[in-house]
């Protein structure tokens, strides 16, 4: 394929994925967005008002980038996992595999389409908690970097799920038992320096911290890591897995016979 | 004359060690009409796995109009369309959106990937249903679908993996008609099928393999030719109570109105009639009892499983 055709099949592969969960926004956009709004309305109105603040901001400040990290990632992973699995079990898959279309092509197809949905629920929900909050951009290139970067990445977890997974409970393992423990333990709704030092050292061992408080950093400027560390982990695991999720497709690994 | 396929030696063993190719052979010409037969589990869909690279070879070549499959990759799947045995498209898309989607991934730019889609979902009689969910279509219009969408790109080169399976007979019918006429304006076909009368009434040339191995790759005139006995089916006029002798011919009565009447090569069926009607036995109609190519691909079956 030239360089022309496989910008042509990678259009397409981008357009079916957004449209796929435009298509179901009952299902993709509405339900983050929902209870995106229930944590502002408990946690950052409730009982944010009754904590005082937090690292010089009132706590539902500091819980809003955080929210919608958790909104953008979480929805970057489910989107491919769920359309990339489906695809595996209903066999339409094969529309691509049998095609010219390289395997990059596929991957980037895949991933942008998770970015695509990572970043319209957190568009909304930066919408939706300007209603509780006045939200100011301390540094925008960071903000943006380290959103797309993790939103990207995430993509990319889900896209090896996917390719790993034998049934629909396989791709609810991961998000239920791994994401949503280290995306809570990740400094979403608290810094670290209010935890004992052991436990500090800990925290600092999960990467959603980073990537929380990269972001952190870029709407309110503070941030309880050195914003290159997250910077150089994210671009680091990025690497990594784009290269393990090329494998997997050269392999044919579950894909294949 | 140019070779639209071309294996050499394939084999494919899977990880439980099951042996499905055990290094097959075969050539096919351009623009031949070419039947892949044999039971299942004999190595077809696993050829035909290989050659759409959703199987893995062992070893092996495979070239299609002279583009490996491995060093040119790009170049063989543009030439290579494939009709698969199992729905593969997403119930959940429309029918236009699904063939529209696999020109894309072929690289066609939107404005001829439309006007094809519309043309050959018009040519398949889908048109009307463009719109409409794929899970919505009746079996016969999924099959249609799928043979849609592997032409969208135009190759050279279609393979049909039991297209007419469960589909009704007018519908095949009409599917024949339209695959014969995509081979007349020099598209390349292989079938596989269990539908011998298929096979014979479509295909010029035939391939039978069975336990991965090619068994027999013939034309199916000559593939014919081997025949060394018919059975015929005689309708009667009136009803017989004991079967008639005609020397030379083995008959068999079914019912009081109908006779079997086995003809080995070479022998003319007038000494039939002429031996019936000596014996006040007369013939109102005739048909073969089964389907040539069926009794042939049985017999080399069963050879095969004799000397195996």
């Amino acid at each position: 394929m030239n360089p022309r055709e496989q910008w042509i099949s990678f259009l397409t592969i981008l357009r079916r994925e957004i449209h796929r969960f435009m298509r179901i926004w009952v299902q993709t956009l509405v339900p983050p967005v929902i209870t995106m709004a229930l944590y502002f309305i408990i946690f950052g109105s409730l009982i944010g008002s009754r904590i005082g603040t937090m690292s010089g901001f009132s706590y539902m400040e500091f819980v809003v980038p955080g929210l919608i990290m958790m909104a953008v990632l979480t929805n970057s992973y489910s989107n491919v996992v769920s359309s990339f699995y489906s695809a595996k079990f209903q066999h339409s898959v094969e529309e691509l595999l049998v095609s010219p279309t390289p395997n990059y092509i596929i991957l980037l197809g895949y991933v942008l389409g998770g970015v695509a949905r990572g970043l319209a629920v957190g568009f909304i929900v930066t919408m939706i908690s300007m209603l509780f909050t006045r939200l100011q951009v301390h540094h925008i290139g960071v903000t943006v970097a380290i959103v797309i970067m993790t939103s990207v990445l995430f993509s990319l977890m889900g896209f090896v799920n996917a390719v790993y997974a034998n049934s629909f409970d396989d791709i609810s393992i991961v998000p239920t038992f791994v994401l949503t423990p280290l995306t809570y333990l990740g400094g979403v709704f608290y810094s670290i320096s209010m935890l004992p030092e052991f436990w500090q050292g800990v925290s600092q061992l999960n990467p959603i911290l980073y990537m929380v408080n990269a972001f952190r950093y870029g709407i309110l400027g503070v941030s309880d890591i050195h914003i290159g560390n997250a910077f150089a982990g994210v671009g680091v695991f990025i690497v990594v897995l784009f290269a393990y999720c090329l494998h997997l497709l050269r392999t044919g690994k579950r894909l294949r016979a | 004359m140019t070779l639209a396929l071309s294996i050499k030696q394939l084999k494919k063993v899977y990880d439980n060690g099951f042996e499905a190719l055990k290094g097959i052979d075969l050539e096919v010409k351009e623009g031949d009409f070419f039947a892949l037969l044999g039971p299942n589990g004999a190595g077809k869909s696993t050829t035909i796995g290989i050659l759409c690279s959703l199987v893995t070879k062992s070893s092996g070549s495979v070239s299609i109009f002279g583009c490996d499959i491995d060093s040119q990759f790009s170049e063989a799947k543009k030439l290579l369309g494939i009709v698969p045995q199992e729905f593969n498209f997403s119930p959940f898309e429309a029918v236009e959106k699904i063939v529209v989607n696999q020109a894309g991934y072929y690289g066609l730019p939107k404005a001829l990937a439309t006007e094809r889609t519309e043309k050959y979902l018009k040519k398949l009689g889908l048109w009307d249903k463009r719109s409409t969910p794929a899970r919505m279509l009746s079996g016969g219009m999924k099959r249609r679908l799928m043979i849609a969408r592997a032409l969208v790109h135009e190759p050279k080169l279609l393979i049909l993996d039991e297209p007419t399976a469960g589909v009704d007979i007018e519908l095949r019918r009409s599917m024949w008609e339209i695959l014969k006429e995509m081979n007349a304006q020099g598209t390349t076909i292989i079938l596989t099928t269990h539908y011998l009368e298929e096979a014979e009434s479509l295909c010029r040339h035939i391939a039978i393999i069975d336990h991965g191995r090619i068994v027999e790759n013939t034309s199916i005139k000559a593939l014919l030719k081997t025949l060394n006995k018919e059975v015929f089916v005689l309708d009667l006029r009136e009803t017989l109570a004991n079967v008639p002798e005609v020397p030379g011919y083995r008959l068999r009565l079914v019912d009081e109105h109908t006779l079997e009447v086995e003809v080995e090569k070479g022998r003319s069926l007038n000494e039939v009639f002429a031996g019936l009607s000596q014996q006040g036995v007369h013939v109102v109609s005739m048909r073969n009892k089964a389907n040539r190519l069926e009794e042939l691909f049985v017999s080399r079956i069963n050879a095969q499983e004799e000397s195996a």
